[in-house]
């Protein structure tokens, strides 16, 4: 038995490291997504006040602190058991949507277009860019609405050359985390895309609700978690399925596949020719990419939308109130997924207890059994291609995943990659 | 009156007898740092912020507690003191925990303002992070021990100017901490009269309305030189 780690993984959010175990063929015989990292958001929390847990929570991402913050609100919203000024639900959704276009612009232009524009077996030196694109800021309405049209166009244009770079992917589509998995997200009364609030929806691999409108409240009898041995990532999984069984994804291929329809005419033309190419649900992780830009679409006309509304400008945007409930669950689907915060407060409104679901962990069952169906496929042990590891990696990109989040995240970032022998000598190591 | 004759900065001034350093120097348009001092308490010297170097004498003296004398030779500003307020400081951000970026006074804070002022770049001391508790028991106020600095304007304040005096600092050193009414949550007090004074004077996020979120503490004005010379109380 041979064993080749890669370690960390590139341009994700976080730090993880995939272990590929091989036979004595040196074929793939199995694979570990491992997330090497854990910060305690849950505990230390203790003993805070409750309306302290937005802007700590927040911190959990530097890429989408938006969405813990909407999420950790709305849990708070629950422990005072308000009623949100429609404004202020107004102003949280059009941060909400801003924060969607930043965090998948950069996931898709900074962290995996170098793999689509310049191949995944490309110099890693040129594949792998540095810096950071700027946030948009979204602190004058009329500045926002200046700068919608050309977003939009930006947007079109990329998902026009996705297009046409799709084709040229057909092995990664067909191998790319391409397997029967259940999907979950929220979606608005009429069963159409919905980001801020919504109820969830959850599918299965034939496109067949197994619960639809469900209050995300009781998300603990559709949700399980389990612990992995081999990573500090939990493992949620669908609860009357069971463990491993109920595997489900989250995120934008989960969303674009359960909404009937986004609500808003560009995106809804984007989605019809979606699943006129891939069918519903399509299952390849690598349609993750498109879907993630017929959202940013979606996201510019709902923010225009909202904008163009003068309530927008309605400044009662806030409710007081004390702790009227000792417990609050917020829901709300995060760039990557739907995003779990549930908080219980004693009768003073310090935490107790909290528990946080994030995207990327809704995920970490579908991720695992990627990266084994790509390693299984591009890996030969016998030789440690560039290229082919990358392609390990990429499967993993594809969902976008948020480690720091996940496990609520220190380390180093070179890659290091290495072919362990069955004695358990190094047969080979490579640095990045 | 009697008047006093001395020299700050090298500046030739006169003074009532009995005033403190502080007073004169602030009289005199010179300012010297503090974060205890409040005008209409009573001063305590808790912070050193104020330590200035007098002609004579070999070690440095609290400006707020040190009364002027015949012939002082003051400086308020050194290359020491610098380095000493600096210290100062670095050792209160090292020893609670003082996370600007999720406190409720993070922009209105006295504390973080002061590091701002005198320069302070990082801090060279571990931090030590002590388990400290937030007590929310109150129905509108909350004492968060990780924010408080001992400076005790609250004690004083609720001692001096509202008579209530439920504030006191139990233990020594490294393990003093404030106490409502000899260590009982603060909602269970039965002389706090809910005026608010402790959270308007207090210089950090220790004491805070509740419900605030990042920034939004914004302590509001008190008219403490007012109430002490309507009392009679200031000197």
């Amino acid at each position: 038995m041979k064993t080749i780690t890669i370690h960390p993984v590139t341009r994700i959010e976080g730090h993880a490291r995939i272990t590929l175990h091989l036979d004595e063929q040196g074929r793939v015989a199995d694979s570990h997504f491992h997330v090497t990292q854990v910060r305690g958001f849950e505990k230390f929390t203790e003993g805070r006040p409750f309306y302290e847990m937005p802007s700590v929570m927040a911190r959990i991402c530097g890429i989408c602190p938006v969405s813990h913050l909407l999420a950790s609100s709305k849990a708070c919203d629950a422990v005072m058991a308000v009623r949100v000024p429609p404004a202020g639900a107004r102003l949280r959704s059009i941060l909400h949507f801003g924060q969607f276009v930043q965090s998948h612009a950069l996931s898709f232009f900074h962290l995996s277009s170098p793999d689509l524009l310049l191949g995944m077996d490309s110099d890693p030196a040129r594949r792998n860019p540095g810096g950071v694109n700027a946030p948009l800021t979204a602190d004058v309405r009329d500045r926002i609405l200046r700068e919608i049209p050309s977003a939009r166009a930006i947007t079109m244009k990329t998902l026009a050359l996705l297009k046409r770079v799709v084709d040229q992917f057909t092995e990664e589509i067909e191998h790319f985390g391409n397997h029967p998995s259940l999907y979950l997200g929220l979606v608005d009364p009429r069963g159409n895309l919905e980001l801020y609030d919504g109820r969830l929806r959850i599918m299965d691999d034939m496109g067949k609700f197994m619960t639809d409108q469900v209050d995300p409240e009781t998300y603990q009898d559709l949700i399980g978690e389990a612990v992995l041995p081999t990573s500090y990532l939990k493992a949620p999984f669908y609860k009357p399925l069971g463990y491993p069984r109920g595997i489900y994804r989250v995120g934008p291929l989960a969303r674009i596949n359960l909404c009937d329809q986004c609500g808003t005419p560009a995106a809804d033309a984007e989605l019809a020719e979606f699943r006129q190419r891939f069918g519903r649900p399509a299952r390849g992780a690598f349609h993750y990419h498109y879907a993630r830009l017929i959202e940013v679409i979606f996201c510019l006309e709902k923010m225009e939308e909202l904008l163009d509304n003068p309530n927008v400008l309605d400044p009662h945007v806030r409710a007081e109130a004390g702790v009227n409930a000792e417990e609050g669950i917020g829901v709300a689907e995060a760039p990557r997924g739907t995003l779990i915060h549930h908080y219980r407060v004693d009768p003073h409104g310090t935490i107790r207890w909290a528990n946080l679901i994030i995207a990327t962990g809704h995920n970490n069952l579908a991720i695992n059994q990627a990266v084994l169906q790509v390693a299984r496929h591009f890996v030969d042990g016998n030789k440690l291609r560039e290229g082919m590891l990358n392609r390990v990696e990429a499967v993993v990109r594809c969902y976008d995943p948020c480690l720091s989040c996940s496990t609520h995240a220190i380390g180093q970032m070179p890659l290091r990659i290495q072919l362990v022998g069955a004695d358990g000598q190094v047969l080979d190591e490579q640095h990045r | 009156m009697d008047r006093v004759n001395l020299k700050i900065n090298g500046q030739p001034i006169q003074a009532r007898a009995g005033q403190s350093l502080l007073a004169v120097a602030r009289d005199n348009g010179i300012d010297i740092p503090t974060l205890c001092h409040l005008d209409g308490l009573s001063g305590v010297g808790a912070c050193r912020l104020c330590l200035v170097e007098v002609a004579g004498v070999g070690r440095l003296l609290p400006a707020c507690t040190t009364p002027v004398q015949h012939d002082m030779d003051v400086r308020t500003d050194s290359p020491r003191l610098a380095r000493y307020r600096r210290m100062i400081l670095e050792l209160l951000f090292s020893e609670r925990n003082h996370v600007c970026a999720v406190c409720v006074s993070n922009g209105h804070c006295d504390l973080q303002a002061m590091a701002q002022s005198q320069g302070m770049t990082h801090v060279r001391f571990p931090y030590l992070y002590p388990p400290l508790k937030v007590d929310a028991s109150h129905r509108r106020y909350v004492l968060d021990h990780n924010r408080c600095i001992l400076c005790t304007r609250c004690v004083r304040v609720c001692a001096e100017v509202e008579g209530a005096h439920m504030w006191d600092v139990m233990s020594r050193g490294v393990h003093s901490r404030l106490v409502a009414e000899l260590n009982q949550p603060w909602g269970d007090s039965q002389v706090c009269t809910s005026c608010g004074k402790c959270v308007a004077v207090c210089p950090t996020g220790a004491l805070a309305e509740k419900g605030r979120a990042v920034g939004e503490m914004q302590k509001p004005p008190l008219h403490l030189t007012d109430l002490a010379l309507l009392r009679g109380g200031l000197s």
